[in-house]
């Protein structure tokens, strides 16, 4: 028999829990082809109304920066104080800012 | 505050500097960051073992689906077994984000080489235990679960939040469906007190040997994997129980059971760790037929994954084809 140790492909899973919300990951899980992967993602992810939409991607379809450049990925922000509101010292008298 | 994600990024010093810096600042650790050996493995036995907990678990219940007594009772506990399927694949994908395959980890429990909670071995006469394992064995499950919810490894805590949610259903169903048969005739009454009688050692039994017999915990607390020992656990969930039975009408089956005025706790029994071990080691009550049906319902759905896999391939092929397709200005 031709059942593969691989088996399906690993999907990503995203639900959006009610409009004007972020879709959100919530967790992976295994189907064949990217319809199975879309029911079982409802099946699993929404038995309780949790979305209103879902997204489903192959998880080698996904490009993420690795945690060991964690610190000198994100290095370029950390310097850069003036671009928070609270960099700017205002007198307490100036209304509305 | 501004600038609250660098300050908390740790020194960059070694993996196992940053990794324990990490777990001491009560983050969490996530699937790609570097982690000791023994912190995986552990992690990946721990989470196995949980997620088939959960599979076996729809076996001693599913005994009752089809002798529901109202569609009312069937439609709950078809409700429930289908939480436990998706309690099973939440943590098979947590499972998966530490380098394991799912399908190694059915295989490994089919071949009785990863075990599974000692409770789910236990049979289930009477529909009273269907209550009773609500109540009792998800109440235990509970307890065990809610500190997993802060567990220091980040995939398996997410899938605790969702689990705690919907596991509190599965308990408030059970202590209905007790309620509703204390309700009834005598013979359902001592229905009840039987199920409990036969549940309530094995459910104590779930937290794991006591303190001075489980040399891991040390380590796991320390990594933050356990947050409480077994002890603590088991006595938190007498204590939430007692109540619960007396307001049941039943009799938790151990005489020594009794309200401890100094240190506000009940003082209880000790199980037979004995019965543990030989459950343990397979000669439970259910051991071989637990895990013949669950090799049996995988090796009889064999010829649908490959159906599937198939069917892919073939869609796959159909959407590739309008491509290859000469167009009509090439055909003219």
């Amino acid at each position: 028999m031709t059942e593969s140790k691989a088996g399906w492909p690993l999907y990503e899973v995203f639900v959006r829990p009610r409009r004007g919300l972020n879709h959100v990951h919530v967790g992976s899980l295994h189907a064949s082809d990217d319809r199975m992967a879309l029911l079982a993602a409802r099946d699993l992810y929404t038995r309780r109304n949790e979305g209103v939409s879902l997204w489903v991607v192959r998880s080698d379809a996904i490009t993420a920066s690795t945690p060991d450049e964690r610190d000198p990925f994100f290095e370029p922000s950390g310097d850069k104080v003036y671009r928070h509101p609270t960099f700017y010292d205002i007198p307490e008298d100036v209304p509305h800012i | 505050m501004v600038t609250a994600e660098v300050a908390e990024a740790v020194p960059a010093q070694t993996p196992e500097d940053r990794f324990d810096a990490v777990i001491a600042a009560e983050q969490r650790i996530e699937p790609r960051d570097w982690m000791p050996d023994a912190y995986r493995a552990t992690l990946i036995r721990q989470i196995a073992q949980h997620a088939h907990s959960e599979i076996i678990g729809m076996q001693p219940e599913g005994n009752w689906l089809t002798r529901a007594p109202s569609l009312r009772r069937k439609a709950i506990l078809l409700a429930k077994a289908q939480d436990e399927a998706g309690h099973g694949l939440y943590l098979y994908a947590a499972a998966e984000t530490l380098g394991v395959d799912r399908a190694e980890l059915t295989e490994k429990l089919i071949s009785g080489r990863q075990k599974y909670s000692s409770i789910f071995n236990y049979p289930t006469l009477t529909f009273a235990d269907v209550g009773v394992i609500g109540w009792l064995v998800d109440g235990a499950a509970i307890c065990n679960q809610v500190p997993l919810c802060r567990c220091s490894y980040g995939p398996y805590a997410r899938a605790m939040v969702r689990i705690c949610k919907e596991e509190s259903f599965h308990q408030r169903q059970g202590y209905e469906l007790l309620m509703t048969l204390m309700r009834g005739t005598d013979a359902q009454r001592r229905m009840v007190q039987d199920a409990v009688d036969r549940w309530w050692w094995p459910s104590l039994m779930m937290f794991g040997p006591s303190d001075a017999e489980s040399p891991n915990t040390a380590r796991s607390m320390a990594w933050r994997i356990k947050r409480h020992t077994n002890d603590e656990l088991r006595q938190r969930f007498v204590d939430m129980t007692v109540p619960q039975a007396e307001h049941l009408g039943v009799t938790l089956p151990d005489p020594e059971l009794s309200w401890n005025e100094e240190r506000g706790g009940w003082d209880f029994g000790e199980p037979d760790w004995s019965e543990l071990t030989r459950v343990i080691h397979g000669q439970g009550p259910c051991n071989a037929q637990r895990v013949d049906r669950r090799r049996a319902a995988h090796e009889d759905g064999a010829w649908v994954r490959e159906a599937a896999v198939a069917y892919a391939a073939k869609r796959a092929a159909e959407q590739a084809a309008p491509a290859e397709r000469p167009t009509p200005e090439q055909e003219n």
